[in-house]
């Protein structure tokens, strides 16, 4: 392969992705103007992730021995303005008494909001984005390379019963919702930095708002294709040494070879432990966001990766933060979740003849299968010859 | 290709009654806080 043009791929690739959100020191701000009070400067400062000296308002916190006469105005704060109070409460120099209750009642500042916006609308949309962009150029750069991948010796003309109704039920609800929760998903991560300078935002908002009830009420369809293909399925997607042979031999995709393969191959097989594993793990963040505050995971999940790993993770959390964690845990899965089956539905569709008709009646060429399940074909055979089923 | 015509019409019919389900129970998720019900401007 040419090293040269790789490389400068890789430096094009690089280029395109925005580094703004990298932390850099802020430049020294003159606030005589204000009174030693925050500037627009300051507060431009920390939106842009900047390191701000934050010393001019944490040791800004009022003063007892200002404090005026109780029967003055405002004699009642002690030397500290409202301002002078909030600011205290957000470097935690006081500790105040809430009459309000509730999850997040007691948080009354929460300083990661910034940092949680700036990551999901920086790195996760840039190369999530990016990500997806790369796999469907990827796919269609190998589509003109390899071409489809045919039946050799074209179709039987006969066929074989691949998935009964329940499975293809079970696979269609799974994939119907998972592309409903792509869509709107996307809509709402990516629209407020790409469809409202295209559509406005009265238009966005209406979109917005349908992609919400949308994402926010199909997931339930999602997880329970996710519980039926699960146990439908796992039975035939164990790992064994067959696996190890067919990814070896590529699959036989470059090689235009056959691997043996039973009811489900390696790339199959992968395909499933993904879905399962990253469908659990997006419906267990997806149920904390959809339930604010209720089901907060992260803590105890830092608790147990810094007891397994050894790491340093934190594991006291406050209720906000929870969210963030949540929501940008969810995003990255997903994403990963929708390379994986970009690929897989390539390969299911215009990649592979003879291929959707598993999922489509049920009914798949027994060349194609002999050809790609030829394992699965001689037991299916073998049950009918006794009388069975597959 | 009944299957997925099916399952399709399935998952959106649980969308539509997901949040009446949930507000049975109680849970009520996607209506929760909404503005037409929650905020008096008055």
């Amino acid at each position: 392969m040419n090293f040269k043009a790789v490389t400068a791929a890789l430096l094009l690739v690089a280029s395109l992705f925005n580094t703004s959100w990298a932390n850099e020191t802020a430049p020294v701000v003159d606030r005589t103007s204000t009174g030693g009070a925050q500037t627009l400067e300051d507060i431009m400062a920390r939106q842009a992730q900047l390191n701000v000296d934050e010393r001019f308002r944490s040791e800004n916190i009022g003063d007892p021995s200002r404090a005026k006469a109780i029967t003055e105005q405002l004699g009642t704060n002690g030397g500290a303005s409202d301002s002078e109070v909030y600011r205290a409460i957000r470097y935690n120099e006081i500790d105040p008494s809430l009459q309000q209750r509730g999850p997040a009642a007691e948080v009354l500042i929460q300083d990661a909001g910034m940092p949680w916006y700036k990551l999901r609308e920086g790195p996760v949309i840039t190369y999530g984005g990016g990500a997806l962009l790369g796999i469907i150029g990827l796919l269609i750069v190998f589509y003109f390379v390899r071409g489809r991948i045919m039946i050799d010796g074209g179709p039987a003309g006969t066929t074989i019963e691949r998935f009964k109704a329940i499975e293809r039920f079970g696979h269609w609800l799974l994939a119907g919702s998972f592309i409903a929760l792509g869509v709107t998903g996307l809509l709402v991560l990516m629209g407020r930095k790409f469809l409202i300078p295209v559509i406005g935002p009265e238009a966005f908002a209406t979109l917005a708002a349908g992609s919400k009830f949308i994402h926010n009420n199909i997931a339930w369809a999602f997880m329970i294709g996710l519980v039926m293909t699960f146990f439908m399925w796992v039975a035939h997607n164990i790992p064994n040494k067959l696996d190890i042979k067919w990814l070896l031999a590529g699959g036989g995709i470059f090689t235009k070879s056959h691997p043996s393969a039973k009811k489900f191959n390696a790339g199959q097989k992968i395909i499933f432990w993904t879905v399962m594993i990253m469908g659990f793990s997006v419906s267990l963040s997806g149920l904390s966001l959809l339930f604010p505050f209720e089901l907060p995971m992260f803590a105890k999940t830092f608790a147990l990766i810094n007891s397994v790993a050894g790491t340093d993770l934190p594991t006291v959390l406050l209720p906000h933060e929870e969210m963030q964690y949540a929501n940008i845990w969810h995003s990255i899965v997903a994403f990963v979740m929708m390379l994986a089956i970009i690929a897989h539905i390539y390969i299911g569709s215009v990649g592979m003849e003879g291929a959707f008709d598993a999922m489509g009646n049920g009914q798949v060429d027994l060349e194609w299968a002999r050809q790609h399940h030829d394992l699965w074909v001689a037991e299916v055979e073998a049950k009918q010859g006794k009388g069975g089923s597959s | 290709m009944k299957a997925m015509i099916s399952a399709f019409v399935v998952a959106l019919a649980i969308a539509f009654a997901a949040p009446s389900v949930l507000n049975e129970f109680g849970w009520s998720a996607a209506e929760k806080g909404s503005s037409a019900t929650s905020v008096r401007l008055n």
